[in-house]
């Protein structure tokens, strides 16, 4: 039970040891000729070592915004970045921007970014390209490095005489494989992977998701998958997050969330899944999010939400209705089982 | 009496339009499209058989999808029936008249009577034209010339797709549309000339979750109350369900299956169907406790195709001597149920 923070602070609230990344408060909002956009919007969570947890939203609702800014990966026009962002018990938004190059990106915490197989460099064998964190990083020589590399080409099913070809050489999956060794080869505590798969072929998508899942099977490795797909979210989650508005409104562990979850958006996105195996009709929310330059006080999802009521107009607190279940809904002040609203699918009227 | 219109300004284009008595609306008649490949920009240096031997029918008022990975052919074949494409052999053939003999007033024709879906509505809308001047574009191109007459059509198909207030989306940008409203406006626009076959392009893919339930809805219930025909074309099969009667899947440039969409999903034969329909997660939790089932390597190159079977180099059950050598032809195993695969062979 020994505590091995390497930090300067203890971790806040009694977190376990088990606990490899709390985020407190976190905000990040955008200067745009319109004005400010809140991105993140006041986000909470924890994650544990060896854990999987997947952040659900629509486009626009900040979900790579918070990729980005746990990476600190932000562009020129932030207009606020707070909050605390504890790895391992270190608080990591203390350190120097150099520091956190040098210490955590990449070394603690590494990236597959959106559209990944089209990030690699088209002028360098992407061999030297996954060898080069480990050169950059820990200093390692290069022939080193390569044979590090190989392992890790291994490890996401590359052939290893891809070593030497160049990013065009390679199809889609094959790209993308690459880029997760690349995140890989440093052996990170986590890996932030931004729609891995969205790009891909159904085929290629199962055999990228079988990567991933042997991959934190046989390693320690912890990631936060950031995805718009929810069917496919299923195939990695332990843990759930949906964010809407900037905001996360639901954080439940898959096996709750995948068969009933609790906050009224989050039980419209699960009803609007066209499945397979199923023959339900599928849903949908109407509406639109809104704008996150002056996002409406109160409950941001009020105005699509079918159980609306008075208390919507005051924003929601949020409330714990089991363990490391939160819900960001008045619904559940007095609940603590999901309210369905969704059950019964509503037919549209079919237009004359 | 709203389709009256359309069809007295183009009968004048086309006088030799014939009546469809019992044939099909489509016939897709052994289409191969193949791109020539150059070498130095001149030389021949083979084929890319992007389509290689597809034949189907399509009745009016029938919906089919097509499902398929990306480069298998399917984009090839939606812009052959289109007539973007011009096939180096076979025919596509639409109410008895041959694609191939038309002339550019039987184009024009053609292309009022099938509309087009695309795949990323903002790309497909012209950014500096306002919504009701997109939509009135089909309108003037097919001699609508009244300007009262076009702003009526404009105002119907609008209110058809549920953009509404219909006042309020005449003169915005596509820019200023969300992703749902700007494929609404897409499919006005395929819609404007009353066309008798609509060929959509993935037309949700790039729609978020919540929406794109909302967008199949509307086609389906436009499809149902104008019986259009459609065909549908998609890698994912999870949609197909809500919109197709048909299912045709498609591997390396052919059709190795096609059957009634719930007989498809429930009794794939094709073993590529069967990998691709057990690659498809439905949100369970469970999913994240299992390996999946999937056939090792990627789709064959199709410049040189696998000689036999295309599948056969990732098949579970590949026959040595057998698939490797011919094509298979398509053997029917239920009544409406064809697939093209040797292990379905009678004895």
């Amino acid at each position: 039970m020994s505590t091995h923070f390497n930090a300067t602070e203890p971790a806040p609230n009694g977190a376990g040891e088990q606990t490899l990344l709390r985020v407190e408060d976190l905000r990040l909002y955008f200067r745009t000729a319109r004005g400010v956009v809140q991105a993140v919007d006041g986000v909470d969570f924890d994650l544990q070592r060896n854990e999987a947890m997947v952040i659900l939203g629509e486009s626009g609702c900040g979900k790579t915004s918070l990729a980005r800014s746990l990476l600190r990966l932000l562009p020129r026009n932030v207009d606020r970045f707070t909050g605390r962002v504890y790895l391992n018990g270190q608080d990591v938004m203390q350190l120097s921007e150099d520091e956190f190059r040098q210490d955590i990106r990449w070394l603690k915490i590494s990236f597959v970014p959106q559209a990944a197989m089209n990030a690699l460099n088209p002028v360098l064998r992407v061999g030297d390209q996954v060898a080069e964190p480990l050169m950059e990083h820990l200093g390692i020589g290069k022939e080193e490095a390569l044979a590090q590399a190989r392992e890790a080409f291994l490890h996401v099913g590359v052939p290893v005489d891809f070593l030497h070809r160049y990013a065009f050489e390679l199809s889609g999956g094959m790209r993308q494989r690459v880029a997760i060794a690349m995140a890989l080869v440093t052996e990170p505590d986590l890996i932030l992977l931004d729609e891995p798969t969205s790009a891909l072929d159904v085929l290629t998508q199962a055999n990228i998701m079988n990567v991933l899942k042997r991959i934190k099977q046989e390693h320690d490795t912890s990631y936060i998958l950031i995805t718009h797909d929810i069917a496919t979210s299923s195939e990695l989650a332990d843990r759930v997050a949906i964010m809407y508005a900037g905001q996360i409104v639901e954080l439940n562990d898959a096996a709750q969330f995948f068969t009933q979850p609790y906050h009224p958006y989050a039980q419209g996105l699960m009803a609007s899944v066209p499945r397979l195996r199923q023959k339900r009709d599928p849903t949908f929310i109407p509406g639109q999010p809104p704008s996150l330059l002056t996002p409406p006080s109160g409950c941001r999802f009020a105005d699509r939400c079918p159980a609306r009521f008075d208390k919507c107009d005051q924003d929601p607190p949020i409330y714990q209705v089991g363990e490391r279940r939160l819900v960001r809904c008045w619904l559940y002040e007095t609940e603590s089982q999901p309210v369905p609203l969704y059950d019964t699918p509503v037919q549209e009227a079919h237009s004359p | 009496m709203t389709t009256t219109a359309p069809q007295t300004d183009i009968a004048t284009q086309s006088p030799a339009a014939p009546a469809d008595g019992g044939q099909p609306l489509l016939s897709v008649q052994d289409v191969h499209t193949w791109f020539e490949l150059r070498k130095w920009g001149f030389g021949h240096a083979g084929y890319v058989r992007a389509v290689d031997g597809v034949s189907f029918d399509l009745e009016a008022g029938h919906t089919i999808a097509i499902v398929g990975e990306s480069g298998c052919g399917k984009s090839s074949l939606m812009k052959t029936i289109l007539g973007l494409h011009r096939p180096i052999k076979g025919d596509v053939v639409f109410q008895g008249r041959s694609l191939s003999g038309l002339d550019r007033g039987g184009r024009r024709w053609y292309h009022s009577q099938v509309g087009y879906v695309q795949q990323d509505p903002f790309g497909a809308l012209p950014p500096f034209m306002p919504v009701k001047r997109i939509l009135e574009e089909p309108l003037i191109v097919n001699g609508v010339r009244e300007r009262a007459e076009r702003e009526r059509r404009v105002r119907e198909v609008m209110e058809e797709v549920r953009l509404l207030p219909v006042g309020d989306f005449l003169n915005k940008f596509p820019h200023q549309l969300s992703g749902g409203q700007q494929q609404r406006v897409v499919i006005a626009r395929a819609m404007i000339l009353r066309p008798k076959l609509i060929v959509a392009d993935e037309p949700v893919s790039m729609l978020d979750a919540s929406v794109r339930v909302e967008i199949l809805r509307l086609m389906e219930a436009l499809q149902e109350a104008h019986r259009i025909a459609v065909i549908y074309i998609t890698h994912d099969l999870s949609t197909v369900r809500y919109f197709s009667q048909r299912i045709f899947v498609m591997y390396a440039g052919n059709l190795v299956e096609q059957a009634e969409v719930d007989e498809l999903l429930s009794n794939p034969q094709h073993p590529y169907t069967q990998a691709l329909l057990a690659a498809i997660p439905d949100p369970e939790p469970e999913n994240a406790h299992i390996y999946r089932d999937v056939p090792p390597g990627e789709p064959p190159s199709l410049v040189n195709p696998p000689r036999g079977c295309r599948f056969h180099p990732r098949c579970p059950h590949f026959m040595p001597g057998v698939c490797d050598v011919e094509m298979p032809p398509d053997f029917e195993t239920r009544p409406g149920h064809k697939v093209k695969c040797w292990l379905y062979q009678e004895e």
